[in-house]
């Protein structure tokens, strides 16, 4: 009687939490349909406002050119990111040698700096560079980063070592190793990699607000924070901004889950 | 190509006098060279400008060294101190709550001929997908004094009439806590899921026959067994928390005044709003740094402790 109990009591539990996890995100793709009295009076029901908000939203922000630079700012930084920190983490592994170690414990040291710690050093940095406004400018402080160097290090510790050798008896160079025998038997670190690169890259928001200060260098992030400052009264066009901005990372979270999953852990095998 | 970006190696690999390790060592160099010199210039240069910035007072172009007295000023500046109280309360509250959440979340998504686990996995998870700004934007919406939290509260006879959220400092701060609990607590029990399912179920078995029942097993066993990762989550969430910006800067803009304001919040208003004062905003970037640092040994000696 009392496991029964117990197990009903864990199936509310979890129904709630799971419940209280959706709510919101219904809630936004609810409102996005409706019009503001319909929000202000609590409707649950989708509306028939969607193409009326999305119609206004085009009218009050440059919407295509916010979503082209999100994309083009976090495809690039992802493809970058990965690339880059793959190799270094491969590097650190498969050429491993005490003063490799050494720096890699040093380099581990950078993720308990805090961003506001560097960012406006970074910003006259990149004043200096002349980069403010450039994607260039966006992505440089997190193309390489020690998190992704740890995860593809970690990983490439299961990645069998002769068939490393066997390449280079057959006179493989070491770079064409790595590409053609070491990223396709990675793919699924790479897919964790890129999944959280580009997440983070998507909707990274206090270093865009800094560098990208230009009307049209404009983020996603940065266009629904700026509809609100700005005081849009029509809710319903503000929700349907933010379904627009999370839609892309909702989506490659649901296909994406395991890969997702085993990126954030990936330091911790 | 291969070794172009290490200087000195490409004019030592023409020689050929070196070993084949020596070769691979080098090639090794070569490979990580970009990721670490990346780090070093984004990271760590930056880090040793901001504490030479920190030691100057001025405006713009027209900055001149004064020792420490940005960092005197830090303990007069009442603003400072509440930022300061404000983050500290978002840690102490909010990620203590959190943790236990997620740990209660995992033991049970773990537990046997449980139904719909995945469907529950990945609600929980799901909010991990929602970027800050956009979850902020709508937190903001709901908790808005027109907003869908009162407008329920007031039909269901809870209030009266509604309640002014982020127009009242605890209030502002508890929806802010409650924002950072949605966003946030999946993403932990992630961690302690992988590894809960890493144990050996059968202590739990063992457990089980010797009678001991649900709590002891989530005290004695699971607690004690995780502890690594409940470390790890821990330093992440603290690291994390001191860092809040996202959330402070557009759910309540740090208000009502600065009572719900979190000390990047402040930074970035110090640094870019208004008449910026660079020097002042590095000090207090800083005192983050030294903060973020002490807490992460404080807790690796408490945690590491058997």
């Amino acid at each position: 009687m009392k496991v029964k109990l117990s197990r009903i009591f864990m199936y509310i539990f979890l129904s709630v939490a799971a419940f209280l996890s959706l709510f919101p995100l219904y809630w936004t793709a609810v409102s996005a349909t409706n019009t503001t009295p319909d929000i202000l009076a609590a409707s649950m029901t989708p509306g028939s406002q969607l193409i009326a908000n999305f119609t206004r939203l085009l009218e009050l922000s440059s919407l295509g050119r916010a979503f082209w630079n999100s994309a083009r700012n976090a495809v690039l930084l992802t493809a970058l990111s990965v690339s880059i920190c793959s190799l270094a983490g491969y590097a650190f592994e498969v050429y491993h040698s005490k003063a490799k170690d050494r720096l890699m414990s040093v380099l581990l040291l950078s993720m308990m700096i805090p961003f506001a710690a560097i960012m406006i050093p970074l910003f006259r940095l990149m004043a200096n560079m002349g980069l403010v406004n450039t994607t260039l400018g966006f992505m440089l402080p997190t193309i390489s980063t020690a998190f992704l160097i740890m995860l593809f290090r970690q990983s490439t510790r299961s990645f069998p070592r002769e068939m490393i050798e066997a390449a280079r008896i057959d006179g493989l160079n070491e770079m064409f190793i790595f590409i053609r025998i070491y990223i396709p038997t990675m793919k699924s670190t790479y897919a964790a990699a890129t999944t959280i690169t580009f997440m983070a890259a998507w909707n990274v928001f206090l270093w865009p607000r800094i560098i990208m200060m230009s009307p049209d260098s404009v983020t996603m992030p940065m266009l629904i924070s700026n509809l609100m400052a700005g005081y849009v009264t029509e809710f319903g066009v503000v929700m349907l901004a933010v379904l627009i901005a999370t839609l892309p990372t909702i989506l490659l979270f649901l296909f994406l889950q395991r890969y997702f999953a085993e990126g954030i852990m990936g330091t911790v095998k | 190509m291969k070794n172009s970006a290490e200087p000195s190696g490409s004019t030592l690999i023409k020689k050929s006098g070196l070993s084949l390790s020596q070769k691979q060592g080098l090639t090794g160099w070569a490979f990580l060279f970009l990721a670490a010199g990346l780090i070093v210039l984004m990271n760590f240069y930056p880090m040793v400008r901001g504490f030479m910035m920190s030691l100057q007072t001025g405006v713009g172009a027209n900055m001149q060294f004064s020792g420490f007295v940005n960092y005197t000023r830090l303990f007069e500046d009442p603003r400072f101190r509440q930022t300061l109280i404000n983050t500290f309360i978002y840690l102490l509250v909010q990620v203590p709550i959190m943790l236990i959440l997620g740990l209660i979340l995992a033991t049970m998504l773990n537990s046997r001929n449980l139904k719909a686990k995945g469907f529950f996995r990945t609600a929980i998870f799901l909010p991990c997908a929602v970027g800050l700004v956009a979850y902020s934007l709508v937190f903001r919406q709901m908790f808005a004094f027109d907003g869908l939290v009162n407008t329920v509260l007031v039909n269901i006879g809870i209030l009266e009439t509604g309640h002014n959220w982020l127009g009242t400092p605890w209030s502002a701060r508890l929806v802010i806590i409650l924002g950072l609990l949605w966003r946030w607590t999946g993403f932990n029990m992630i961690f302690y899921l992988a590894g809960i399912q890493n144990v050996d179920t059968s202590i739990y078995e063992a457990a089980r026959i010797d009678g001991a029942n649900v709590f002891h097993q989530f005290w004695k066993i699971t607690i004690p067994l995780l502890r690594p990762i409940i470390l790890l989550t821990a330093i992440m969430s603290t690291n994390g928390t001191l860092q809040l910006f996202d959330e402070s800067f557009n759910l309540t803009q740090g208000g009502p005044g600065v009572s719900s304001m979190t000390m990047s919040h402040y930074i970035f208003d110090t640094a870019f709003a208004g008449n910026p004062m660079l020097g002042y905003a590095s000090a207090m970037s800083f005192a983050i740094l030294l903060m973020v640092a002490l807490l992460a040994f404080l807790q690796l000696k408490v945690g590491d402790r058997r």
